[in-house]
């Protein structure tokens, strides 16, 4: 019996300003330390779905404010490649990061502020999920709608989908699993995508390649 | 659906038109009205004008109401401005009062439209005071401020405070403005409409008639600022600037404005400008009809480089529909300009007339690279700042408030 139709889902954020902001390497550090854990996470993957730049150094808002604002290069880098979808829980993930910081306080004691207008602002979001309404009943009918699908429906699917608890693939791959061997190669193919390193129409462009077994950066920008 | 949204598809993508109907689904038949101070002039009406037929369009029942003022409530409101953007500006209790009266009059007059309305966003401090007018109301209100309230004069901001602290949530463009405040505060940056007489596509002749009565010279570099004359846009700054690039290159400047019927100063900072500007044949200094969008659209077009030496700045949609139209930005690095200017991606941010003058010599030698910054700032617009995009959060920011403290809403078709 084959799966259930996959149903699109699509995603919306709105930006909450938390009033914590920080002017320096301590205070990011300190206000790291108390928001909601979900600001966290935000400023490591939602930044995807807010009005930004898509071409930045750093794909998440710590490391770039680190270059860009502290001008700490080092730091940028050990930030950059934290993956929040390593560890266990955000609060894991706080504590991993807020040691990055006290490792980078301790080889920096003083570090400076930073100039008036470049402070760290932290951020949470509220989500707004909807049904587009579109199913796929075969992986061929999922490849042939992924180009039509809103970029918040990617992002749904393809980042925040690998939080569900015990879980670590994305929702496309989990539902193609249930299909069984015989499309282990497309899995494959939406495994090998780095989805950390590309804005979602981009990525768009990645996974409906992938799915439809075309070479998977042809087209991107 | 009807084609008006469908015509944005080719703008902002079909993509984009299909999210939002997806999230417009659930709010089909809210009443949904938004006030602000006046119809036309400045990026406030510009933007209602657009995105209330649109909100229709979704099923959505929009309305737009203006409130009516006099002189003096228009100086109170003036004040308002200057001082929430860090003018240390005294304003008298007798303005206050009026600004509150005021309100209170046009409070009479809207009653029917706001007390029963779903949602209400009041737009920017001039009509602020409603929400405490009305008391009967019945729907969630939103402070909508669209200006730079980072630094404001303290005692200012203080008498708004007590006005807007009591909305049920209040709406900023960026976070570096928002304002403790005992409610969510929800971050919203602005856009720009592709399809407006400002934005639309133009064929080269209807742009050249547009520009031909200011007598340019098509063969030299047009150096172009559009925004309001207010000294915190600096176009004397940029006329410095100007004067120190042109001993090394050949070039022209333009600073193009208008005015807007709730800003009093505009006329002062004109005269300080020409007095800047003399007599020198090269600077050619505008003041343009508040319905001169054509003309504007042609300007933008024409120019080499666009500037927007901004000392404040709420966000700089002149600078967003430069970009739109494929061209470079040297900006003020102030409030929103540092959203959408990018150094060496989408133009130059600067500090000083020096630096302005700095980067318009430096861009005008290379002119590969001024090409490729049109590129990429046509696309930063394009997925971030059209109205399509502003139609968006404003559609979320409904949904949202319905319960601010939750993180996720998954919504019922």
């Amino acid at each position: 019996m084959p799966p259930e139709p996959f149903r699109f889902m699509d995603c919306a954020l709105i930006i909450l300003a938390l009033g914590r902001t920080a002017h320096g390497l301590r205070e990011l550090r300190d206000r790291a330390a108390e928001v909601p854990p979900q600001s966290i996470w935000h400023h490591f993957y939602e930044t995807l779905l807010r009005p930004t730049f898509d071409d930045p150094e750093y794909r998440n808002d710590f490391a770039l404010w680190a270059r860009r604002g502290l001008r700490d290069h080092v730091l940028a880098e050990r930030l950059a490649v934290i993956d929040p979808l390593e560890f266990d829980s955000l609060e894991r993930l706080r504590e991993h990061f807020v040691d990055d910081h006290d490792d980078r306080l301790a080889e920096t004691p003083g570090p400076p502020p930073v100039r008036p207008g470049q402070e760290f602002h932290f951020l949470r979001s509220q989500m707004i999920v909807v049904d587009t309404g579109f199913r796929a009943a075969t992986p061929g009918e999922m490849a042939a709608q992924i180009p039509t699908l809103p970029p918040g429906s990617l992002y749904y699917h393809f980042i925040e989908g690998r939080r569900h608890p015990g879980r670590r693939d994305d929702d496309f791959s989990a539902w193609l699993a249930e299909w069984g061997e015989g499309v282990a190669t497309l899995r494959e193919r939406l495994d090998a995508i780095d989805f950390r390193l590309w804005p979602l129409t981009d990525l768009r462009r990645l996974v409906g390649a992938a799915l439809a077994g075309r070479p998977a950066v042809e087209g991107i920008r | 659906m009807s084609a008006t949204l469908e015509a944005y598809a080719e703008a902002a993508g079909q993509d984009a038109i299909q999210h939002l109907r997806h999230l417009a689904r659930p709010l089909r038949g809210a009443r949904v009205v938004h006030v602000n101070s006046t119809a036309v002039g400045g990026g406030v009406a510009e933007i209602l004008a657009r995105l209330i037929p649109l909100k229709r369009e979704l099923g959505i029942d929009a309305t737009w109401e203006i409130i009516e003022g006099d002189a003096e409530f228009y100086a109170a409101t003036k004040g308002f401005h200057n001082a929430l953007q860090g003018q240390p500006v005294d304003l008298p209790r007798r303005l206050v009062e009026h600004w509150l009266e005021v309100n209170r009059a046009n409070a009479e007059r809207l009653r029917a439209s706001l007390a029963d309305a779903d949602f209400v966003f009041i737009h920017d401090p001039q009509p602020a005071p409603l929400f405490g007018a009305i008391p009967d109301r019945r729907g969630r209100w939103v402070w909508r401020c669209h200006i730079d309230v980072s630094h404001p004069h303290r005692p200012v901001w203080k008498t708004l405070r007590t006005v807007v602290r009591g909305y049920d949530a209040s709406v900023f463009s960026m976070a570096a403005f928002a304002q403790p405040l005992p409610h969510p505060q929800y971050l919203v940056p602005p856009s720009i409409d592709p399809l407006s007489q400002k934005n639309r596509p133009l064929d080269p002749d209807e742009a050249a008639r547009a520009t031909a009565p200011f007598g340019l010279d098509p063969s030299r570099p047009v150096i172009l600022q559009v925004s309001r004359f207010d000294r915190f846009k600096d176009p004397v700054g940029v006329i410095r600037a100007f004067r120190m690039v042109r001993p090394h290159v050949p070039i022209q400047l333009v600073l193009a404005g208008g005015s807007a019927s709730d800003d009093p100063e505009g006329e002062e900072v004109l005269a300080e400008v020409r007095a800047e500007a003399a007599d020198d044949p090269d600077i050619k200094v505008l003041l343009l009809p508040p319905d001169a969008h054509t003309t504007i659209n042609a300007l933008q077009r024409l120019a080499t480089i666009v500037v927007q030496k901004s000392l404040r700045e709420g966000f700089g949609l002149t600078v967003t529909e430069a970009l739109w139209k494929g061209r470079p930005v040297i900006g003020g690095e102030a409030g929103g300009i540092t959203l959408q200017v990018f150094d060496n991606h989408t133009g130059f941010l600067v500090n000083t007339p020096e630096g302005a003058a700095f980067r318009i010599r430096y861009l005008l030698s290379r002119p590969e690279l001024i090409a490729t910054m049109g590129i990429k700032g046509r696309r930063l617009v394009r997925e971030n700042f059209l109205l399509t995009r502003h139609l968006r959060e404003y559609l979320t920011l409904i949904l949202a408030l319905k319960d601010a403290a939750v993180d996720r809403v998954e919504v019922a078709s």
